[in-house]
């Protein structure tokens, strides 16, 4: 049987030289996020906001969003927004919160109930109050940074601080195109929107530990190599299964969008978001900041500068006679010259020494 | 790798049998599962799925103690504790007992007076609260030079009180749930000053809010004579008539001295439904002293601060029963009866928090998910299928476990299911397989770098392996605290992701090893499949 592969085998693409582009590009996405968050806010839904959502079924025919309307406004329950949705029977009633506390909320669904009980049947009624509200919403953060932190203090203790750096600027970066993704499409934001949060936070923290766990590997084994060709060489290692992964997540979370009723949508299309931003980051934020902070290849690194740089010498006195050898000597700091591949023996003794890992 | 222990072999078999075992009574339908239940003995049949309320549909009602509320029933009762103690010691004051924001005040002339029932008012204290022995003091008591005394009551006092109206609201919350006649309520505190009610599969949810909402706090008092100390009476709303009616602010029998109330009718006048009520001894002897001295005098029944009536008393009555009347409808007449009986909430609650949803809204949510479990599952089989060919059919068989031990790990912690929990299950079903593209995709990976089909299993399961308990512990620190600080639905969604996590180890990894060194053994392949 001719079995299916959607990532290509073997791969070499230099994932590091990019970032002299992702970086510029996801510090962009990463400001228009916040100037979204800031500009034009998220759509808060009654767990953060407090209000009232009333889910309605017409007791015969289909639900008249237009009356509901008219009728919600006579109310004066201030802004009544009134949707349809799924079924044609069905629609929903959501307003804030009412002047005069959490008695006050009561009293605005017995208005309700009072004005459309005849028509419809009331198949969902959620009220949270002012209090309740705020309490939601500091337990909600709490949550993600209380995760963050835990989840980085086990990379810390796993891993070398620079992994442990590069896993929080990238899941900082997930985290702000989450927010912004919630602003820009102003899908409701409530507790299960916290859930989806950090269920992004996890699975981004599990890309970036499946190339972390890979680029460790690699560091012990070629020693020699520069930090760039050694990460390169990584991703493009775990790629089969970055792209494995994300498709069979994706296929469930499709799923759950296209069947799994109007309360988890926003979950999940915030989820299949959140796994297109976190495989990016993983490869295009996290791998290159293991270059910028130093990872102790440093003296591969620098044994690799000084060979270019004796050979720049040696060029740089070429040139002397030969004015157009100039433009080589801006070559990449990691060009294959400059490196050496472990012999395949010595390779299996340092894999050997690979398994044996640091408690 | 193609040594496998037998007893681990066993193990798991032994563990995916106990884990379909207990998770297939949950699939039964209600019928079949008692049928079940009566025909084997009750440990052998574990109990089923508990669905949440979004699922099932039924009532979510948090209630807080009315703080403002609180303040003033304590006020009163300190005013009155005060009123008895200058009546014991018939100590004269200077105008009436006036009250403070938190507390009351007295102004008493003679020095040798104050002395006298200062002790007594510190005494107050530890009547207010028994619980806080020797922490911080629930009343001030202090004087000023003018001769004006002052009890207030402390933040820590209100907190106590706070705490015990929650621990009393309970019990009574509970005896006027239980008078619905709905099955597993469940009532919790939360906080210091909040009760969360959970009523599961309600079909009028009214009703359930109707008889949270009330104090039922019912008051005997006499309705005020022209020319009384104002300061002794107040002003309340009447709930037959328009307009207010002036009562004495002493109260003469309080609701908690009934022992029974029952809905009923009137026999002698109209037939109008009423409810009728027998006091305890103490009850009934002060409400027979109290109408014997003011026979020809009105008095009100007072219920949440509202008056129902206000009958003459024509005759001292000392029998300890009577009715009260207040163009009730029958309907009104019972949930009256229901919150007597019960007793009255000590103070008031507020609902701060409510979700409801209909039993038919639950069903279609389970039929929702159902449907995008089956096809999520489906697709993530299919594509495991063309993509590993016989490797994936191992993979499937570990989901088909790992799902039953979701399920069967479900039933043993007694966690409920949800709506957001069956989005998790079904992300799992995603990501459980993301261990078993690990290994494969090493696999052959090591392959291709030239091992031998043997050394490229052997490596890529354990190479893979760390990898899997990195990326797994993440996931599973970020569930853990998710089910800490999430509520409702949410925790649902953590609990099945944490479970999904900590099976994935053992179906992904563990028995995908399993399987495929059988498979080895057997088939001898001179090619990897993959």
């Amino acid at each position: 049987m001719k079995l299916l592969r959607l990532a290509p085998e073997n791969t070499k693409f230099p994932f590091m030289r990019f970032r002299r582009v992702s970086y510029p590009f996801s510090a962009l996405l990463s400001l228009i996020a916040v100037a979204l968050f800031v500009f034009k806010g998220m759509n808060f839904g009654i767990d953060f906001a407090g209000g009232t959502v009333i889910e309605l079924r017409a007791k015969s025919g289909a639900a008249e969003v237009g009356t509901l309307r008219t009728l919600g406004e006579s109310l004066h329950l201030g802004d009544i927004e009134v949707q349809a949705f799924g079924n044609p029977a069905d629609a929903t009633l959501r307003f804030g919160l009412q002047p005069g506390g959490d008695v006050a909320q009561q009293a605005a669904v017995e208005r309700v109930r009072d004005a459309v009980g005849a028509y419809y049947d009331l198949r969902r009624v959620e009220v949270v109050g002012p209090r309740v509200s705020n309490e939601l919403v500091q337990s909600g953060t709490l949550g993600v940074v209380l995760s963050i932190i835990a989840v980085l203090s086990y990379l810390w203790f796993r891993f070398e601080w620079q992994f442990a750096i590069g896993a929080v600027i990238a899941t900082m970066h997930d985290l702000l195109l989450t927010v912004g993704f919630f602003s820009i499409t102003q899908l409701e934001f409530n507790t299960t929107s916290i859930a989806a949060i950090l269920t992004i936070v996890g699975y981004s923290l599990n890309e970036t530990v499946v190339v972390l766990d890979r680029i460790r590997e690699n560091m012990r084994k070629y020693k020699k190599m520069a930090t760039a060709q050694m990460v390169d060489m990584s991703i493009n290692a775990v790629l089969p299964r970055t792209i494995m992964t994300a498709t069979t997540v994706m296929l469930a979370l499709f799923a759950l969008v296209a069947f799994g009723g109007q309360v988890i949508r926003s979950f999940s299309l915030a989820m299949i978001w959140g796994i297109f931003v976190a495989t990016y980051s993983s490869i295009f934020i996290c791998s290159p900041m293991l270059i910028y902070l130093g990872l102790r290849n440093e003296d591969a690194d620098k044994a690799a500068m000084q060979k270019h740089e004796t050979e720049r010498k040696a060029e740089t006195a070429d040139s002397l006679r030969n004015e157009a050898a100039e433009g080589q000597a801006a070559a990449p700091t990691s060009s294959p010259a400059a490196t050496e591949k472990t012999p395949a023996p010595a390779r299996k003794a340092a894999g050997k020494r690979a398994k044996t890992r640091p408690a | 790798m193609l040594r496998f222990s037998t007893w681990k072999f066993f193990a798991i078999v032994a563990m995916t049998l106990a884990a379909v075992l207990i998770v297939a009574p949950s699939m039964l339908s209600a019928s079949h599962y008692e049928q079940l239940k009566s025909r084997l003995p009750s440990w052998l049949v574990p109990p089923t799925i508990v669905l949440g309320l979004d699922l099932q549909g039924g009532s979510h009602v948090m209630l807080e103690v009315d703080q403002a509320d609180l303040i003033a029933t304590q006020v009163k009762n300190l005013r009155d504790d005060v009123r008895r103690i200058l009546r014991e010691e018939k100590v004269a004051i200077t105008g009436g007992i006036g009250t403070t924001a938190r507390g009351v005040q007295v102004r008493v002339a003679d020095e040798a007076d104050r002395e006298k029932i200062l002790p007594k008012l510190r005494q107050l204290r530890n009547s207010f609260s028994s619980a806080l022995m020797g922490g911080p003091s629930p009343l001030d008591v202090e004087t000023s030079p003018d001769g004006v005394i002052r009890v207030t009551i402390t933040d820590a006092g209100l907190t106590d009180k706070s705490r015990k109206a929650v621990e009393q609201s309970i019990e009574v919350i509970r005896r006027r749930v239980d008078a619905l006649g709905t099955r597993e309520p469940s009532i919790q505190r939360q906080g210091d000053d909040r009760v969360l009610v959970q009523v599961p599969g309600l079909q009028d949810p009214e009703t359930l809010k109707e008889i949270l909402g009330k104090t039922a706090k019912l008051e005997f008092r006499l309705v005020a004579e022209p020319g009384q100390n104002p300061s002794e009476t107040e002003e309340l709303d009447q709930v037959e008539q328009e307009g207010k009616i002036a009562v004495e602010k002493q109260v003469m029998v309080k609701g908690e001295d009934l022992t029974d109330a029952q809905p009923g009718f009137d026999q002698q006048r109209s037939g109008e439904p009423v409810v009728n009520f027998r006091f305890n001894i103490r009850g009934a002897q002060a409400f027979g002293e109290v109408t014997s001295k003011n026979v020809g005098r009105l008095f009100a029944i007072v219920l949440d601060n509202k008056v129902i009536s206000a009958p003459r008393i024509l005759t001292p009555i000392t029998g300890g029963s009577g009715q009260i009347s207040g163009r009730f409808t029958v309907e009104q007449a019972n949930n009256l009866s229901i919150l007597l009986r019960a007793g009255a909430l000590p103070a008031k609650l507020n609902i701060v928090e409510e979700r409801t949803v209909g039993p038919g809204l639950g069903q279609d949510s389970i039929d929702a998910g159902k449907r995008a479990a089956y096809v999520g599952a489906g697709l993530v089989v299919v594509y495991m299928l063309v993509t590993y060919g016989v490797f994936g059919v191992f993979a499937n068989l570990a989901l088909f476990v790992h799902i039953a031990f979701i399920f069967a790990g479900l039933v043993l912690l007694g966690s409920t299911l949800t709506l957001p929990g069956i989005a998790g299950i079904v992300l799992t079903i995603g990501m459980a397989v993301d261990s078993n593209v690990l290994i494969y995709e090493r696999i052959r990976e090591e392959n291709h770098a030239g091992r031998s089909i043997l050394a490229s299993l052997d490596a890529g399961f354990t190479r893979a392996f760390a990898t899997i308990v990195d990326s797994n512990v993440t996931m599973f620190v970020a569930a853990a605290i998710l089910y800490f600080l999430g509520t409702g639905p949410v925790r649902g969604f953590a609990v099945s992701l944490a479970l999904g996590i900590l099976t994935t180890i053992v179906t992904a990894v563990t028995m995908t090893r399993m399987m495929i060194a059988v498979w080895y053994h057997y088939a001898r392949p001179t090619k990897l499949p993959i």
